[in-house]
């Protein structure tokens, strides 16, 4: 179990800022992200893209922000849960455990939600059938390419991860690659790629095909694939793999007795504190009246959700307001002379 | 100022007056029309305000800018008639649109 004063769900800019503010005011966090890697959706949905509105920052992308951010909040020392996500949370008199799906609990007297519109998960298949094989053989990412060995494989998208994973998988197993359209976004080499094995026979190609339906009696069998004037097709799959990129879901925090405003949670402007005692929302994930989704706005809310964090974390102090350009007690925290 | 007329999955229809400027999917979301999530606030990058557009209407709209078709790629069963509705701003000319909400955005 891990003591610390606040547990901030979401690294993404405006989780990390948070972090930053309760850095300054001497409080510990520890940081939970279901993503591999710091940033949300600035790293996720836009690394590549500028962004126009950060103050004075006239252009900058999602990738800058992120590492700047990172940096700015190094002196901490905070730790980061990556790849991990909170699934429960429970009141202990004054404290909040907070478990994690690897199993990790920390013991909070704060929990400070900045999930964005939710956590990423891989889309799945529409079809219904697919979820009963979901995990064993319709699978949505891959951990272990022996498994696919010598045996047939269908693979559904027209990103970077499915034309990769077809040129990866063709050297030891029969690939189908199977898009919606004649167009693929993927890298041009790798569409060039695709395009060579497929002439050569090593790859079966069907453009403007998706699935309809998955079949095998316990095991998986077939796949059938319809065209949009619905011709269909089926396809021997041992395997069937799909890559359509990453959703955001609310997820768990649905169940965590939160007030919930359709996917968005409401909170007061004073410190963007929930219905719940020492449960705060900041960034996009809360609303309140005026709300912007700005990364700007989820930079203020988290400096008064980290004062919000005090008075919990520190009971008998009282909490004073200091400018990091005249505290030494702030330069200290910051390594800086 | 255009009258968009949006269809659920089940059939329930949505008569809308939407301003000038404004996309189909604000009309949606200003309007509480379910079926239209429109997570990402309308940056193109999240594929949860998918509709299909109603065949004879299809070919009048403004044709879609890079990068709608790799979202849409993304949706919940897309088609040909796809289209992501923060990216098809509302004019007079659209007078009359009619647009048909997926099963869901997911």
């Amino acid at each position: 179990m891990i003591k610390t004063d606040v547990v901030i769900i979401g690294a993404g800019p405006t989780g990390l800022f948070c972090a930053h503010q309760l850095g300054i005011i001497g409080l510990k966090c520890e940081i939970v992200d279901n993503l591999d890697k710091i940033g949300g959706q600035c790293i996720e949905l836009y690394p590549d893209k500028p962004i126009y509105d950060i103050p004075a920052v006239p252009e900058c992308t999602g990738e800058e922000l992120t590492n700047n951010l990172i940096k700015q909040i190094k002196p901490f020392n905070f730790n980061f849960h990556l790849n991990d996500r909170v699934q429960e949370l429970t009141n202990e008199n004054d404290n909040w455990i907070v478990k994690t799906t690897s199993g990790k609990k920390f013991k909070t007297p704060n929990v400070v939600i900045a999930g964005g519109v939710g956590s990423f998960e891989p889309r799945k298949f529409p079809t219904k059938s697919a979820e009963k094989f979901d995990g064993t053989s319709v699978l949505y990412s891959i951990k272990d390419k022996t498994i696919f060995k010598d045996k047939s494989v269908a693979i559904f998208g027209g990103g970077d991860s499915a034309l990769d994973w077809a040129i990866e998988l063709s050297n030891t197993s029969k690939v189908s690659l199977i898009h919606r359209r004649d167009e693929f976004r993927g890298a041009p080499a790798s569409v060039q790629k695709i395009k060579e094995l497929s002439e050569k026979n090593i790859i079966n190609l069907f453009t403007k095909y998706s699935i309809k339906d998955v079949k095998g009696n316990g095991t998986l069998e077939e796949v059938e694939i319809k065209s949009e004037e619905g011709e269909s097709k089926i396809l021997k799959a041992d395997y069937v793999l799909g890559f359509f990129g990453l959703i955001m879901q609310l997820g768990p925090i649905a169940e965590w007795g939160l007030n919930l405003d359709k996917k968005v949670i409401p909170v007061n402007t004073e410190n963007f504190e929930t219905n719940k005692k020492g449960i705060f929302a900041i960034g996009d994930i809360c609303t309140y009246p005026g709300k912007l989704k700005l990364i700007l706005s989820g930079f203020h809310e988290g400096a008064l959700a980290a004062r919000g964090c005090f008075k919990y974390a520190r009971p008998n102090e009282k909490y004073r307001f200091e400018f990091t350009t005249a505290s030494n007690t702030i330069k200290d925290r910051l390594g800086v002379k | 100022m255009a009258k968009i007329i949006y269809i659920e999955h089940n059939g329930k229809e949505h008569v809308a007056e939407v301003q000038n400027g404004l996309t189909v999917m604000e009309g949606a979301v200003q309007n509480d029309i379910p079926g239209i999530d429109a997570d990402c606030g309308g940056s193109m990058s999240c594929a949860t305000c998918h509709v299909y557009v109603k065949e004879d209407w299809h070919d009048k709209l403004p044709k879609k800018e890079m990068g709608e078709d790799d979202m849409l790629d993304q949706a919940f069963e897309p088609t040909s008639k796809s289209r992501l509705s923060c990216q098809i701003m509302v004019s007079d000319n659209l007078d009359g649109l009619s647009v048909y909400i997926p099963e869901k955005q997911v």
